[in-house]
């Protein structure tokens, strides 16, 4: 089986909240450690993707932030700018100087230019062959059947130009599962789960974009076996905590009540994964990745997560 | 209007005095915009808020969601919910055991359902209507594209508060690529239509003499998105141009019901770093826009107890004496296995411990906060009925 890193360009979404910044930002790490040449690229306009890696702000032209790792910020009128200029031989500035003032009227406006401005240049890359990977840290599963359709949309709309044969070979590109993927990023909680089931089914009815993995974060730990609950509920008796606090040399019961909780917590997330697990084709990769108690962001978080991810796939 | 509920003691319309609970922030405005990062329970709060309103203020409240999910339907009692507002049944309060003041409804925000009736609100004519609502490009954007949600939102709010059928309206916002993004809706949209370029583009198909400025913009345009393309966007925006001057007027008028004293905005998020950080951010932009901020909901809180320090200790020596502590409850099962499982309750309050920490951290470290700051506790299981909705609405209510 080719791993995930194998294909060409992975877009990272999930719903808000669940990670999926950091998730992208570990899988780039992971494939310039293994020795590929990847890209890491920052969709939303939140600019937070130099947190991830505590190695300065990204713009619009990539950087190496260390070998193989290279991170960019998306930025549509840049690859307006750069598409024009590269594609059609386009001098800059000079006659463009009305497209360009109203650049972003006409992107709010006109259907898709933002979605196909982002992906086009993503695609660009891959089609060049600049990268071994590119990773895309992608917009929210809100938006990213929007952003995936956008040259499907376009094509169907502009039926000749240049614009419909660049589509093409964006499309040729987004529709092969050999070179792209969609990976979603989930938590073990209720929101998450359907939106990730409603994204899964969403993906494979209005594109024809691959579903390459689904990555469950923050799953907990399990803290007993079945026998050792039984256990845990023996030793709540209130004798046995007044036993243990005396010889612990102070109140125990708020630690047994942390555990309790732990274990529903627990118990509901474990739950909320068992629909996910059923609603999903069996055959589909699932990525857990557990937890994390000491650092929720920051190189080291990043970093610890990317291991944990190497162990999964 | 319906008469509203008697509001408590020193909140009713005075603006002298500040809100200090949900329930007197709710008792003096008409507007509630509930906002904040995904997953971080807006939609729950919103509904929570509009139910407990409904059941103690009294009056007619809606909820307007943007949130499909069905279990919120469920939550209220309803089989399903769209953009036409229905009234949460009774039945569903009194299985809850409750007698609301008030009535509670409940509509979803229908996106293209919204912008086909903003169409046809406008359309000077029957043609006009058909030919847009037939063009491609407006259906792209209306179905399609997402900046278009935020704006239909913005413009729902303002359709329903003008009808003056509702006392309060809890609103949910959709989530955005960025929080502001739908502030700034209502203005774009203004702009929108009252751009030069939209004069520029529909220049064409008046068969009028192309001005010069927008010559290298065609000569442009046709190369990169070709000729039909050209006409279809020309067909759109001239059609647009008639409805222009209505459009820009109710924008305006949805960017001032944003301003209005009878809004205010509840902000919500979690302790943890990224929704937080999203959270200050938003408040900040309301600042910077003199918008109300009215509440701070913080959802997921995990209990006080867990940030302890005398506990700290205890929790140490339960990993490191696990052995001569399982030796002290003789009787409770192997010891082997109790002192297994005393080391690892030890370090599971050592683990929620570091988390608690931060997130209290993470609270004090906020710079801006309303007056109305609401904290909810981690709830064990979700909510799933009425009772559950009110239940965590009892948490932020006062």
């Amino acid at each position: 089986m080719t791993t995930l890193l194998d294909r060409k360009l992975l877009f990272v979404t999930g719903k808000g909240g669940v990670g999926k910044s950091t998730i992208a930002a570990s899988l780039g790490l992971l494939a310039a450690e293994q020795g590929r040449r990847t890209l890491v690229c920052e969709v939303d306009a939140k600019g937070n993707l130099a947190d991830f890696y505590e190695a300065g702000e990204t713009a619009f032209a990539p950087r190496e932030l260390q070998p193989n790792l290279w991170a960019m910020s998306m930025n549509t009128e840049e690859s307006l700018k750069e598409y024009l200029s590269l594609q059609l031989k386009i001098p800059l500035l000079a006659k463009i100087g009305p497209l360009a003032r109203t650049f972003d009227f006409i992107a709010n406006a006109a259907p898709g230019v933002k979605e196909i401005l982002t992906i086009g240049k993503l695609a660009w890359e891959v089609k060049e062959r600049h990268y071994d990977l590119v990773v895309v840290d992608s917009v929210a599963s809100g938006h990213i059947i929007g952003q995936l359709t956008a040259p499907q949309g376009i094509n169907e709309l502009v039926q000749v130009g240049v614009v419909r044969n660049q589509t093409q070979w964006m499309l040729d590109i987004l529709t092969d599962p050999a070179q792209t993927g969609v990976v979603i990023v989930s938590a073990p909680e209720e929101m998450p789960v359907a939106e990730t089931i409603e994204l899964a089914d969403r993906l494979n009815t209005e594109t024809k974009v691959d579903l390459a993995a689904v990555v469950v974060n923050r799953v907990l730990p399990e803290l007993f076996t079945e026998r050792e609950e039984a256990l845990f509920e023996s030793l709540r008796t209130p004798d046995r905590i007044g036993a243990l606090s005396a010889a612990a040399d102070g109140d125990v019961a708020p630690v047994f009540d942390a555990a309790e909780l732990a274990v529903t917590l627990r118990r509901t997330r474990a739950e909320h994964l068992a629909t996910l697990r059923r609603a999903l084709d069996p055959t589909l990769p699932m990525l857990y990745v557990p937890y994390l108690f000491t650092r929720s962001h920051g190189a080291r978080a990043t970093r610890k997560v990317a291991e944990l991810l190497a162990e999964e796939l | 209007m319906a008469a509203r509920g008697k509001a408590p003691a020193g909140a009713a319309g005075s603006s002298s005095e500040r809100a200090r609970t949900l329930e007197q922030l709710l008792a003096t405005k008409e507007i509630v915009i509930s906002c904040g990062s995904g997953g971080v329970g807006k939609t729950t709060t919103a509904a929570a808020a509009a139910a407990m309103a409904a059941t103690h203020l009294g009056g007619k409240v809606l909820v307007l969601t943007v949130d499909p999910a069905k279990r919120l339907a469920n939550a209220l009692g309803l089989e399903r919910f769209g953009n036409v507002e229905i009234r949460v049944p009774d039945a569903a309060f009194a299985g809850a055991g409750i007698e609301p003041r008030g009535e509670l409804w409940a509509a979803m925000l229908d996106t293209k359902q919204s912008w086909d009736d903003l169409i046809a609100r406008h359309a000077p004519d029957a043609k006009t209507r058909e030919a847009i609502l037939a063009n491609s490009i407006y259906q792209n954007i209306s179905g399609r594209f997402v900046q278009s949600h935020d704006y239909i939102a913005m413009e729902r709010l303002y359709e329903i508060h003008s009808s003056g059928t509702y006392d309060l309206i809890v609103v949910d916002t959709p989530p955005t690529r960025n929080a502001i993004d739908f502030l700034e809706a209502p203005d774009r949209m203004a702009d929108f239509f009252s751009s030069k370029l939209l004069r520029w583009l529909t220049a064409p198909s008046k068969s009028r003499v192309m001005n010069f400025a927008s010559k290298p913009f065609y000569t442009v345009a046709d190369r990169i998105l070709g000729s039909q393309f050209l006409e279809d966007i020309a067909e759109f925006f001239s059609l647009f141009q008639a409805m222009a001057p209505g459009f820009v007027e109710r924008a305006d008028a949805v960017t001032k019901i944003l301003s209005d004293k009878r809004t205010t905005f509840v902000v919500v998020s979690t302790l943890e770093a990224a929704p937080l950080h999203e959270a200050e951010f938003f408040i900040d932009a309301l600042d910077e826009r003199r918008l109300h901020l009215g509440a701070l909901v913080l959802n997921k809180v995990l209990p006080s107890y867990l940030r302890r320090t005398a506990t700290t200790g205890v929790a140490k020596r339960l990993c490191s004496d696990a052995d001569a502590l399982a030796a002290v409850v003789p009787g409770a099962g192997d010891p082997v296995d109790a002192a297994r499982v005393l080391a690892t309750i030890g370090e599971s309050f050592l683990n929620y411990q570091v988390v608690a920490k931060r997130e209290a951290e993470q609270r004090a470290g906020l710079a801006r906060t309303p007056d109305v700051v609401a904290a909810v506790p981690y709830f064990d299981a979700d909510i799933g009925d009425l009772s559950g909705l009110l239940q965590l609405g009892d948490q932020i209510w006062r």
